[in-house]
């Protein structure tokens, strides 16, 4: 591989990586400010992971609760994330997330409506009031179709089926990013001013996931080898509905909206275990009776919330206890009941793409038999540290939204949580990010020396003879995660998954593909793997680190939360090669907030 | 079928300049879709076999193939369809060039895209809000279920027999855009010129092919193109509002915001 004139090049103030939700809304955002922007996605326009979101975007529009406001929200989200969350982002996300949705409706977004002709919200876990925005069960496809035609009717240059994997930098400030495209495999550098990461989440690295071929962790691994910090990466969300049956579709998101519409969750001897499951934290917001929690539904004033809608972290532990007691469904999860709740024509309406899935995939009609599920690795809180107002990374001119940032969501994401920040957040890193842009008084030069060296990595799989087949390492990785570093964690397990990471690192020097350069999906792998084996470190050694239970990071051998801990964040830095990790303190929530979080 | 069968998976592979068939026999166990399957060929025997996949659930329309002929997503053919022992083929959609194995270049429709006038809404409410209600909101939310597989625009014999079409032809997938937009309750663009000329709504001989591989069961024949049709013959060729017209002397609205 000798020069420049073996890949094209092209220069812009602000490249957006990812074209989810956020990298959308951040393009659409810095292309507005005037800054020259490119979007730059790994699959086609349109089918980035948001399009999977089912439920909702929680926004305190107060359509339907008239009593809900951006405070009860921000209360919602910080106890949920078990007040490891940065508070200031929780604040702007809560602040700002009905403005973002009322803005996809002036963009051409239709919502499902309530009587009065406004935007209907439902019912989600964790949150007080009927909160999220929805269209069915397709909230996710109806914000990236509009977000994408919106972008498109802007002019924005898009990049598709085009994967970065190289941040590169003047001294301290980013410079652009290095890929490569699919479709030719032929290399591809960007000049820009900023990069805006918008990669989204790290779940390829388990075997049971609702995440796609996408998730490999790229953002999260070129920001941390580019000097960016990370922070709370052990802190992993595992949805506590995902299939479980048939085999081959384990994992597959089944949407907290059936719970939100009146499903509850049952053992194998028919008992609505939740309420067994009530933590002294969420005791006195949660009916501890069935009579009171089938009420909630329909008079919040009266009766407190259903233990099926506690937060993710909480339902999932209480599934996982379930199974080990021996209370499963016969294919190790337990039974999720919407078919003896509501008629078959409101669950055909509300839950339309849940009824299809099920019956398509798993031979189940759930309009009159139960689902089978069980939790399924789904969404990462931790990531690139971000400052709070403007998305900046700790490298200038590096800016992060959505999955891939850290800090909104603290120990535990609440469901609808995710799509508006990915619209509340993506504008506000395509804001600053053309802010930063503009502001630059010269382009800042690429190192050639750089460029010549991630290209030297990225083609070395075919030029060696190590015969180790990429397919079979990422197996072996997904394994290890799943087995080591999932729902329950324990040192020594953890201490093993190191190990292991540690070999499939080795194996990773030998991974060879076969075939040419021209969309080679082994090719890509053996090249998202370096990602993929660099988060599952980060996370088993941010795991190994926090020593007590909070949120999504549930540690047998501490299973306790520690004020300690709840006071720090992990910060994860890689410097020469070499990770360091470290706690350093939450920033602090301001007094005049504090009364909030104590109203009950 | 019983798990553990045994299928031979006939998988196209080549690009542009050619290739061939080529036969893979795979286990196949309970619940698994075409596209596990294809999944273990690229895992275990042909590491660079080219598909695009992405959600595995029917959301993101990204594994457009045909199989046996038909055109499908494969992630939601089941191989419990199939008899154990018989052959499968899978080809990539014919209607689009080819790059690679399964992956063929999609742009067309892309590009068609950017040719869709903007959603141009109404002014506001006097309160400041947006009123729309269940009932008027419903048949564009049908539309709106599109996941963009592309297999109307595969099955189209306008243009998958007659590749000369493309360029004066938007296709189904478009139609429903263009059927969203134009029953939008808030929108006031007006697209129905552009139908008829430079998307070609008049090639479209109403056959249903579309409707039937649509995956999310949008009736795309009945509810959008017959619709748009219907509009569009009214505003050109109906002499009542061709004679209003003529003694208002109002205009056709125009398009704006096409392309960009």
């Amino acid at each position: 591989m000798a020069a420049a004139d073996q890949f094209e090049t092209h220069e812009y103030d602000v490249i957006v990586i990812g074209a989810g939700g956020a990298g959308l809304r951040a393009a659409i955002e810095a292309s507005a400010q005037g800054a020259r922007t490119a979007l730059i996605c790994k699959s086609l326009l349109g089918k980035a992971h948001t399009v999977m979101a089912e439920g909702g975007i929680a926004a305190a529009l107060g359509n339907v609760w008239p009593e809900d406001n951006w405070k009860v929200h921000w209360r919602d989200t910080m106890r949920g994330g078990k007040m490891l969350n940065n508070w200031r982002m929780a604040q702007i996300h809560a602040q700002e997330a009905p403005d973002r949705v009322l803005e996809l409706e002036e963009w051409g977004a239709l919502f499902d409506r309530t009587k009065d002709g406004l935007i209907l919200q439902r019912d989600f876990g964790g949150h007080r009031y009927a909160r999220l925005a929805h269209v069915g069960d397709r909230t996710g496809l109806e914000m990236i179709r509009t977000l994408q035609q919106h972008a498109v009717h802007k002019g924005i240059d898009v990049f598709m089926e085009c994967t970065m994997q190289r941040l590169l930098k003047d001294g301290d400030r980013i410079s652009g990013a290095f890929g490569y495209w699919r479709e030719s495999g032929r290399f591809v550098l960007f000049k820009s001013k900023a990069v805006v990461l918008a990669t989204g989440g790290i779940g390829k690295a388990w075997r049971v996931t609702t995440n796609s071929w996408e998730y490999t962790g790229d953002g999260t691994a070129m920001a941390l080898d580019a000097g960016a910090d990370l922070i709370d990466m052990e802190m992993v969300q595992f949805h506590p509905t995902g299939m479980v049956w048939p085999p081959s579709v384990r994992g597959i998101l089944v949407t907290e909206g059936v719970r939100g519409d009146g499903g509850t969750l049952k053992n194998s001897d028919g008992v609505r275990f939740m309420f067994n499951y009530i933590t002294p934290y969420f005791a006195a917001e949660t009916a501890d009776n069935e009579q009171e929690a089938d009420a909630w539904y329909a008079d919040k004033k009266n009766n407190r919330r259903t233990p099926d809608l506690l937060p993710r972290d909480e339902v999932a532990r209480a599934i996982n206890s379930e199974v080990k007691a021996g209370r499963g469904s016969p294919h190790g999860g337990v039974f999720l009941d919407i078919a003896t709740r509501r008629d078959p024509d409101y669950i055909r309406r509300r839950l339309p793409s849940m009824y299809h899935q099920f019956r398509e995939l798993a031979g189940v009609d759930i309009t009159k038999e139960l689902m089978e599920i069980g939790p399924t690795c789904h969404y990462v809180m931790g990531g690139v540290r971000v400052d709070a107002d403007t998305t900046a990374s700790t490298v200038p001119g590096l800016f992060a939204a959505g999955e891939v940032a850290g800090g909104m969501h603290g120990a535990n994401r609440l469901g609808g949580n995710s799509l508006s920040d990915l619209l509340v957040f993506g504008r506000r890193a395509g804001l600053h990010a053309a802010e930063y842009a503009n502001a630059l008084a010269a382009a800042p030069r690429v190192d050639d020396g750089e460029v010549e060296a991630a290209a030297r990595t990225m083609l070395s799989p075919f030029e060696r003879a190590g015969g180790e087949n990429p397919y079979a390492v990422h197996g072996d990785l997904q394994d290890c995660m799943q087995a080591l570093v999932c729902l329950i964690r324990v040192e020594p397990e953890m201490q093993q998954a190191l190990e292991k990471i540690a070999a499939l690192n080795e194996r990773l020097q030998h991974v060879t593909v076969e075939g040419n350069r021209q969309y080679n999906p082994g090719w890509h792998l053996a090249m998202d793997l370096h990602s993929m084996l660099t988060v599952a470190e980060v996370t088993t050694r941010s795991a190994l680190e926090r020593k007590e239970s909070r949120g999504g990071h549930t540690r047998d051998d501490y299973p306790d939360p520690d004020p300690k801990f709840g006071a720090v964040n992990v910060v994860t830095r890689k410097r020469q090669g070499q990770l360091t990790i470290c706690q350093e303190p939450l920033p602090a929530i301001p007094d005049e907030l504090k009364p909030i979080l104590e109203e009950k | 079928m019983t798990a553990g069968s045994e299928f031979t998976m006939r998988v196209w592979r080549g690009d542009a300049s050619g290739g061939a068939f080529q036969d893979f026999r795979m286990d196949v166990g309970e619940g698994m879709v075409v596209l596990d399957v294809i999944h273990r060929i690229q895992a275990e025997a042909a590491h660079d076999l080219a598909v695009r996949w992405n959600c595995k659930a029917g959301k993101c329309g990204s594994c457009s193939a045909e199989v046996n002929g038909k055109p499908r997503l494969m992630c939601m053919t089941r191989m419990d369809i199939f008899e154990p022992g018989e052959t499968i083929t899978i080809a990539p959609v014919k209607t689009f060039p080819l790059i690679k194995d399964l992956v063929t270049n999609v742009s067309f429709n892309y590009e068609k895209a950017k040719e869709v006038p903007a959603f141009k809404p109404k002014a506001k409410e006097a309160d400041g809000t947006r009123r729309m209600y269940q009932e008027e909101v419903d048949r564009v939310q049908e539309f709106h279920k599109c996941i963009e597989c592309f297999l109307c625009q595969d099955v189209c014999h306008v243009i998958r027999d007659h590749p000369e079409n493309k360029p004066a032809f938007a296709g189904p997938r478009l139609f429903v855009r263009y059927a969203a937009l134009e029953m939008h309750p808030l929108d006031t663009n007006d697209r129905l010129g552009l139908l008829k000329q430079r998307a070609g709504l008049g090639y479209c001989n109403i056959t249903k092919c579309c409707t039937e591989v649509c995956p999310e069961g949008i009736h795309i024949t009945d509810n959008a193109i017959i619709p748009l049709k219907e509009r569009v013959v009214t505003e050109f060729n109906d002499p009542v509002v061709w004679l209003l017209r003529t003694v208002t002397g109002r205009k056709r609205k125009t398009a704006d915001g096409a392309g960009s």
